[in-house]
């Protein structure tokens, strides 16, 4: 690459873009030092922390845009020195960051607002902001580091806080269960990026963003390709991706905003940002590329397939945000301009996945917690604003046009049809069929819990809408369903281009015309909607039914969790019993015998300690002599 | 006949040893004009001052790097960090054995003539204050160990060797309680100490005779002689081997290195445990300063014939230091084979020969002190009716009656153990860093195997204090006094902050890391 990355040195206010990580990690010391002293107020200074972060987001946003070179770092001390690793605190504020920023403030300040409601009754309300704030914080230090140490500090730090709050209710089993399982998934794919890092300081001895990008063309191919993969696997873990994909559906065992913001808006695009910001180690090996396209495409479809089979409306979501962030890992892969279009659509799904999950858990709200689509209907008359929230953003994902979606999904669609090869048919035909399968289980999910009969269990007679702590967030964020992709379309992919490259317009062209895959997209989009209309405005069956084998298949999410049980538990298990085996006769036996050794020599040695002066003296002239003839041995050259 | 020419004394240089060694006189003298019960007072006082005096003057001299007295004594960088050391650890001990709050009386006995057992011995054993002639026999041993590190001659180290050794001969017989253990422990001492000096002497004489054999203008036993002869010498050195054996079996015995350790287990745990801590923390100190002088200064040329023989004394300190601690029942004898163990360790860096391997010997040496004086300040605490409980079966569950101390005591095992965040972890790594770099590996993976062998009684005490149950016997801790509070706070912090931020004491101690004469 002939192009060197080069950062300016923050100055005047954005020097201070520091703030944007203290304020929530202050705030989230305070609450969680406190402890109960702090319950009466604590989750209102949670809100005005994240809050205080948009506006400072929002500030240095704009001082960014009037400069020059968009792109500014600021170093705040030395945080790691070693022999020769020299590795700093430091802060990276370029455009990619920037638009991070304000979507993890901005979104994070409609969440929290709306998770003041939502934990109203909730003894650990505090607690819970205080670990929803140290998201914040880490989230925030993750997009803003300036190398990849900060990088994995704030990535660790997310983990952590997403560990803390899907387990937040840890006396419910399942959710504790879901902590670890999350917990020790992430592992997996954080054991790669610590490795990505350590080839990193390896071979280009430096974790610098500047340094690595400037360095990385010159390094042997297969010490690229090894870096990618392993930054590759970082980043399907953190974003639930193929292989790593388990336990994201999981992890909506935990109150719902943190499903919003941590496990589909935020956290969980992490992934996408990596590879995106290390857009340029990934461009420089097209196999590479196309690993990152092969997992985004064959994750998209399975989040589909599944998604369409699963009852519990957190699942599907869930389910669909791993899609979703397929269509992401396969603009990314795709390389280019689509780059910035995997970040869009990131933004945009921000805003309508959150919206949704905010919209369901609304509907709990009202519900008793029920959790069940099949044990829900006819909602659309009890909850107007949430219904009306909901299908904007129900609009949005399936990519209607002039919904958000319809701007930010079509052109990954056409991107991926713009490949040289017969693979533009492979992967804009899944991006296509995808479209189709959204739209189908979305509708599923809407007509089921909107429409249709009531199916209600017995104890609910009169749900109720949220209160307006809790719609005014909803509301907000359905706006940002109808307009944000149009809005962000064009003047982002702008902005993101001094750190992602510019849209090489002309150089390939789509083997289909563009217009061709907007109407094939569309009429997909329409005929799966159609089609789970038809099939489900009438309600459903209040248990699971008998069916094919890919339903069945997809009930139980394409048996990945028995593959893992079989292919990774059971040995682990087996491993485990037989270290533990190893351990009990072979270890211990070996230590216990030396500790038998050692003792046994020292009950014998002690007897030589009679307490008589005669026999110490002897000792000492035994010794004596011992030491005289050695002296002269070695002078005698007998041991030299 | 000529005129006998006196030498010229600096006597800024040697204000340090002057002070005590006249405090010392001025004590001698307390004892015989003031009344009995206002001696412990105003000993006390005394002698800490005198400390801080001789202190004052050594941190005044810090610069000085020169030779007095003609040859006799030198003053330079090791000379004066290690005196330094012997008083700060000096003063720590004079607090413990200064206390009078703990035990009725103190922990030394008020009347040594009095038959043991007698009813004269139990109603002084009960009533009286102790001696108060302890305060300047430590003095007149500390001045004894000041002189020792600063000796650039084989005579004058002789003389300063018997001057702090006869003061502790004679403290180690004082103890309040058990006293026949204690006169026992001073007496088997004394005959075994007295029986190095032999050596010692000796070695001297033989090392003397290499000099007249290989020098042009006569013999001598002052260190720079002794250097050129052996630099110079084509004559047969079995005299110089013969001799330096036997000078290094006189210090190694003071250093408690096996196999002439013998003595420690007994003299530790006979002598009133005030004294065993002075002991454990000055002596070693003293004692590595000259064996540090004699062979970095005066045989350095020979390193090649000792450096094996000596390893293999290091190696087997280590092991029979470790090994024997495992089965010790008793507290203080259990510290005894740790001290044992280390002087292994301290051999180790010795051994370096270096200048790294000075500076971490001299670093361990103080850090060692700290820790090994609060452990007896712990030891001192822990007593029932009879005095104090050292039986390890007494310490089950003290966890639970006092974890205040228990929990000082276990930082101090840890900090024995090395583990990290304690002194004793800094210092271990210094002395086997200097080692390595001095190509004496097996040195250092006998020290971390025996390492991991000592750290087991150590934690056998942690546990016994923490996981046992109390039992009806566990004794009780008594409240310290202010001056036993005061050193074990000392001796705790000093092994915490060595452990946390060593780099001050370590560039002390290496930019004092360089002998004269060298």
């Amino acid at each position: 690459m002939e192009h060197t990355v080069e950062y300016a040195q923050a100055t005047g206010l954005l020097g201070s873009v520091w703030l944007l990580v203290a304020v929530p990690a202050v705030s989230a010391a305070i609450l969680l030092l406190l402890g109960r002293r702090a319950d009466r107020w604590g989750h209102w200074l949670g809100v005005a922390s994240v809050g205080v972060a948009f506006v400072l987001g929002l500030t240095y946003f704009f001082q960014l845009r009037d400069l020059e070179n968009r792109s500014v770092e600021r170093s705040l001390w030395e945080f790691i020195a070693v022999g020769n690793l020299h590795v700093d605190f430091g802060l990276l504020f370029d455009p990619l960051a920037a638009v991070f920023v304000l979507l993890i403030t901005g979104v994070g300040f409609l969440i929290h607002v709306y998770a003041v409601g939502y934990m109203a009754h909730d003894p650990g309300r505090r607690r819970f902001f205080g670990f929803f704030n140290l998201f914040v914080a880490a989230m925030l230090l993750l997009v803003l580091g300036n190398n990849y140490v900060m990088l994995y500090v704030g990535w660790e730090g997310v983990g952590v806080a997403s560990y803390l709050l899907i387990s937040f209710w840890q006396n419910r089993p399942s959710a504790a269960t879901a902590g670890k399982k999350a917990f020790l998934m992430n592992r997996v794919g954080d054991a790669g990026l610590a490795i990505a890092i350590f080839i990193m300081f390896a071979t280009l001895g430096s974790t610098q963003y500047a340094d690595v990008f400037n360095g990385a063309g010159a390094l042997a191919s297969g010490t690229v390709l090894a870096m990618g993969l392993l930054l590759l696997l970082g980043a399907t873990g953190k974003s639930g991706q193929f292989p790593l994909q388990a336990w994201l559906p999981d992890a909506m065992e935990g109150p719902t905003p943190v499903s919003a913001l941590i496990h589909a808006a935020t956290m969980v695009t992490a992934g996408v940002y990596l590879i995106a910001r290390s857009n340029p180690i990934f461009s420089l090996d097209p196999t590479l590329q196309t690993v990152v396209v092969s997992v985004g495409a064959l994750t998209l479809l399975m989040g589909c397939i599944i998604g369409a089979a699963k009852d519990d409306i957190k699942r599907v979501l869930a389910w669909s945000t791993v899609s979703q962030i397929g269509y992401m890992f396969l603009g990314v892969g795709l390389g280019g301009g689509a780059y910035a279009l995997a970040i869009i659509h990131l933004l945009a799904h921000g805003f309508f996945k959150a919206n949704m999950f905010l919209g369901a858990g609304s509907v709990m709200h009202g519900m008793k917690d029920q959790v069940n689509i099949r044990r829900f209907g006819g909602l659309a008359k009890h909850m107007r604003i949430t219904w009306i929230t909901f299908g904007l953003g129900w609009l949005a994902i399936i990519g209607m046009w002039p919904f958000s979606g319809y701007f930010t999904k079509e052109p990954i669609i056409v991107a991926a049809f713009e490949r040289d090869d017969w693979t533009a048919w492979l992967y804009g035909g899944a991006a296509l069929l995808g479209a189709g399968l959204t739209a189908f289980y979305m509708t599923r999910l809407f007509v089921l819990t909107f429409h249709g009969p009531k199916r209600w269990t017995e104890d609910i007679d009169h749900p109720h809408e949220s209160p307006p702590i809790m719609t005014i967030p909803l509301i907000l964020l359905g706006l940002g369903s109808v307009v944000a992709g149009w809005l962000m379309a064009t003047p982002v992919a702008d902005w993101l281009t001094p750190v992602l490259g510019g849209h090489g317009e002309g150089e390939h062209h789509p083997v289909l015309s563009h217009t061709m895959i907007t109407v094939l997209s569309l009429t997909l989009t329409v005929l799966g909607a159609g089609l789970a209309w038809l099939l489900f405005r009438n309600g459903t069956a209040l248990e699971e039914q008998p069916a094919g084998p890919l339903v069945r298949a997809a009930r139980r999410n394409l048996y990945t969790d028995a593959f893992n049980e079989a292919v990774f538990e059971k040995p682990g298990i087996f491993l485990t019993r037989a270290l533990v085996f190893l351990d009990n006769r072979g270890v211990d036996g070996l230590v216990n015998a030396l500790a038998a050794a050692v003792g046994g020599g020292s009950g014998r040695l002690r007897r030589l300690q009679t307490g008589f002066v005669r026999s110490y003296a002897m000792s000492m002239l035994t010794g004596a002599v011992l030491v005289v003839a050695a002296f002269l041995a070695v002078q005698a050259g007998w041991f030299a | 006949m000529t005129d006998l020419k006196l030498p010229t004394l600096d006597y800024a240089a040697l204000a340090p040893i002057l002070i005590l060694f006249g405090a010392s006189l001025l004590g001698v003298l307390v004892e015989a004009f003031l009344p009995r019960a206002r001696r412990h007072p105003v000993q006390l006082v005394l002698s800490l001052l005198a400390v801080v005096a001789a202190l004052v003057m050594v941190v005044l001299n810090a610069d000085n790097r020169l030779v007095t007295a003609a040859t006799a004594i030198a003053i330079d960088g090791p000379a004066l960090f290690l005196q330094g050391a012997i008083l700060v650890l000096a003063g720590i001990s004079l607090l413990l054995i200064g206390e009078r709050a703990v035990q009725r009386g103190g922990a030394f006995v008020a009347h040594a003539a009095v038959t043991v057992g007698s009813p004269e011995d139990a109603r002084q054993a009960e009533k009286e204050g102790g001696l108060t002639e302890v305060y300047p026999l430590t003095l007149f041993a500390v001045s004894g160990m000041l002189l020792f590190v600063a000796a650039n001659d084989l005579l004058t180290m002789f003389i300063a060797l018997e001057a702090f050794s006869l003061p502790l001969y004679l403290l180690c017989a004082l103890a309040r309680r058990r006293r026949l253990l204690s006169q026992e422990a001073a007496l088997k001492y004394f005959l075994l100490g007295s029986y190095a000096s032999a050596f010692f002497l000796f070695g001297m004489a033989l090392v003397y005779g290499f000099t007249v054999g290989a020098g042009d203008q006569g013999g001598g036993v002052d260190f720079l002689t002794i250097r050129d002869a052996v630099g110079n010498s084509s004559a047969s050195s079995i005299l110089l081997l013969a001799g330096l054996a036997l000078l290094a079996i006189g210090l190694l015995f003071k250093i408690a290195a096996a196999p002439f350790h013998v003595w420690t287990p007994d003299v530790y745990q006979g002598a009133p445990t005030p004294i065993t801590g002075f002991m454990a923390a000055c002596t070693k100190v003293a004692a590595f300063g000259g064996l540090l002088r004699v062979l970095y200064v005066a045989f350095f040329g020979a390193s090649w014939d000792f450096k094996p023989v000596l390893g293999v004394v290091a190696v087997l300190t280590m092991l029979v230091g470790a090994v024997l601690a495992v089965t010790q029942t008793d507290i203080k004898r259990l510290l005894a084979y740790s001290s044992v163990a280390n002087a292994g360790y301290l051999l180790v860096g010795v051994l370096a020969l270096s200048r790294d391997g000075l500076s971490s010997t001299m670093f361990y040496l103080v850090a060692y002190g700290f820790s090994v004086l609060a452990a007896f300040g712990v030891v001192t605490l822990v007593r029932d009716a009879d005095g104090e409980a050292t039986h390890l079966s007494r310490w089950a569950g003290l966890g639970r009656r006092s974890p205040l101390y228990a929990g000082l005591f276990t930082f101090v095992l840890l900090a024995f153990a090395g583990i990290p965040l304690t002194s004793g972890f800094t210092s271990k790594f210094a002395v086997f860093g200097a080692a390595l770099d001095a190509g004496q590996s097996y040195l250092v993976i006998a020290g971390v195997l025996t390492s991991m062998i000592l750290a087991f009684p150590y934690l056998r005490v942690v546990v016994m204090m923490w996981l046992s149950e109390p039992g009806e016997s566990t004794p009780s801790v008594s409240l310290p006094g202010g001056l036993t509070a005061a050193a074990l706070m000392i001796g705790v912090a000093a092994t915490l902050v060595l452990g946390v931020v060593p780099t001050p004491l370590l560039d002390l101690a290496n930019g004092a890391a360089e002998f004269v004469g060298r």
